[in-house]
């Protein structure tokens, strides 16, 4: 009958009485405490299924969470220190279709950031509610950072002039690379290209690879902008407030 | 080697517990009694539709993951249990909790080579008759490859049976077969209709697995066999750290990994660790009302046999 309410509690060995209180440490919704074993499984795992699948985003997310533990610190720190960035910390504004008023947004001017972004997002067929929120990094506050970076990139593409394809995300990967020292971006970025063919592959390596590290050295970090209160500001205006050169 | 282990920890989460603890409580005073879902507490009907959940979200996955996290020796001890099964032709089987269809397949593939066998005997018999004789037994014996064998695979998840299905029609499986949306707990089938009961992998996610022993022993005909394999306790110290460590830390990554659901993964192993070991449910299926119950370890109690007779 009730035997199986009746039985002792499970054997607690080392390694599970951290399982067992796992779910009571979560630091952020949708956080999954993961030891350094399962964060280096997780790390090759996820490098590996990107590879073979280039459709899995959420590998791809995951990767970028399991080898951020040097880039992100220092990337909240150059927030920190910023007076625009600094304030992103505390604000933290996310990038979302029911944050963002897309009808003020299109009736915005051309060549202003907001009519751009929009174009960009219509064009590609792309929409920001499409990040994976992230899982697997253990403190709350570089979980909004990668969360800003990742919500940061499609406006990465309208600054920059690059499409959604795989030389356009190729690109963008390198000046992310550059300037956030994330791994995944740097292994996107190397990686990434096998997929190409050798025409592609030329213009990436002479033209727009170069422009793009070059790009990336000269501007300033990227995610101590405020760009939901720049709306208004022409593109080419922001591009050479940050610093990035003119696209080749 | 625990420091390895332990994931990372703040004393953020114990603000506000106790006031947690008391709404879960009240809501338990109205939701039902209180069960375990993996390692976390909850009641009896957040339990069914977490568990409903998981499976709608692996279904897809499900044969994938059970290869990559066995290493496919799961088809092994599917093959093993249906050979202990031993089914004869004209058997009709239950196979409960049988989503995408392993155990189904399995019994039909059985029965059809044992009813080639029992055909060819049969033809080696008759070498010596007569013409008219031969045609005779040709008329009555319309060549039957299953013989009458059938087999009920019964499931509570839409999802996993929409999988099976698919299966079915895919590796070409259309005769004694039929698939039924049911519950362990309550089948819908009359009482004694059954030669054998089998749940695989299954009866781990029943909520009330002795309202689910109960309903095998009303659905069997007397002289049937209720055939349990499930995830069961490792005796072995050694062994047993080892599989823990695989469990823990391989299993949920290779869920995220293939499958995009740590959580559901996370669910299976900590569910294997809160199933009664071979003794209590060897107990359990007796106060049933099963005779002759036994068990058979396979892999040292990774996985057992449970096997009783409705008398």
């Amino acid at each position: 009958g009730k035997a199986y309410l009746s039985r002792t509690e499970p054997k607690v060995l080392d390694g599970r009485s951290g399982e067992e209180e796992e779910v009571s440490y979560q630091l952020y919704p949708g956080h999954i405490p993961t030891s350094p074993l399962q964060k280096a499984l997780l790390a090759a795992g996820s490098a590996a299924m990107a590879l073979y699948d280039p459709y899995r985003h959420d590998m791809v997310a995951v990767l970028g969470e399991t080898t951020g533990c040097l880039a992100l610190p220092s990337l909240r720190d150059k927030m920190k220190h910023h007076p625009e960035g600094y304030r992103i910390l505390q604000e933290r504004p996310r990038i979302r279709l029911s944050t963002l008023d897309m009808a003020r947004l299109r009736g915005l001017p051309p060549g202003s950031l907001g009519r751009e972004y929009v174009r960009f997002l219509e064009d590609n067929k792309v929409s920001p509610d499409t990040r994976v929120p992230p899982k697997f990094v253990d403190d709350e506050e570089l979980a909004y950072v990668i969360q800003r970076y990742r919500e940061v990139h499609d406006l990465m593409h309208t600054l920059l002039g690059m499409p959604t394809n795989m030389l356009g995300e190729i690109v963008v990967k390198w000046f992310e690379a550059v300037q956030t020292g994330l791994p995944m971006c740097v292994l996107g970025g190397a990686f990434g290209p096998v997929r190409l063919s050798t025409r592609k592959l030329q213009v990436l390596a002479t033209q727009l690879v170069p422009w793009a590290i070059r790009s990336g050295c000269n501007a300033s970090c990227i995610l101590n902008v405020y760009y939901e209160q720049r709306w208004e500001q022409p593109v080419e205006s922001l591009r050479e407030e940050i610093g990035i050169l003119p696209p080749p | 080697a625990a420091a390895v282990l332990c994931p990372v920890r703040t004393p953020l989460a114990h603000r506000g517990g106790t006031l947690r603890e008391l709404c879960g409580f009240l809501r338990g005073l109205a939701a039902g009694p209180e069960t375990h879902f993996g390692f976390q507490t909850v009641t009896e009907a957040e339990r069914r539709e977490k568990i409903y959940q998981v499976f709608e979200s692996v279904a897809k996955k499900y044969d994938v993951m059970n290869d990559s996290m066995t290493l496919g020796i799961h088809r092994i001890w599917k093959d093993i249990f249906v050979r202990k099964m031993n089914p004869s032709p004209g058997t009709l089987l239950l196979d409960v909790a049988g989503g995408t269809g392993d155990i189904a397949f399995r019994f039909l593939n059985y029965v059809r080579s044992v009813r080639e066998r029992q055909l060819q005997w049969k033809l080696r018999q008759q070498q010596n008759l007569s013409w008219q004789e031969i045609s005779e037994t040709y008329q009555e014996d319309k060549v039957k490859s299953l013989g009458d064998s059938r087999v009920v695979v019964c499931d509570i998840n839409k999802e996993m049976l929409k999988v099976g299905k698919q299966k079915a029609q895919h590796l070409g499986y259309s005769e004694g077969l039929s698939w039924v949306l049911g519950d362990a707990e309550e089948l819908p089938f009359d009482d004694a209709k059954f030669d054998v009961y089998t749940i695989a992998f299954g009866i781990r996610n029943v909520t009330r697995i002795d309202l689910a022993l109960r309903e095998a022993y009303r659905v069997l005909k007397p002289g049937g066999r209720f055939l349990c394999l499930e995830f069961s306790h490792i005796n072995n110290p050694l062994l047993s750290r080892l599989y823990d460590l695989y469990s823990f830390q391989v299993i949920p990554v290779l869920g995220e990994i293939i499958a995009g659901d740590w959580k559901s993964y996370q669910y299976l192993v900590e569910s294997i660790r809160r199933f009664p070991p071979q003794e209590e449910l060897k107990a359990m299926i007796e106060d049933a009302g099963f005779f002759k119950v036994d068990y058979q370890n396979l892999n040292a109690g990774i996985v057992a046999i449970h096997s009783g007779f409705k008398l």
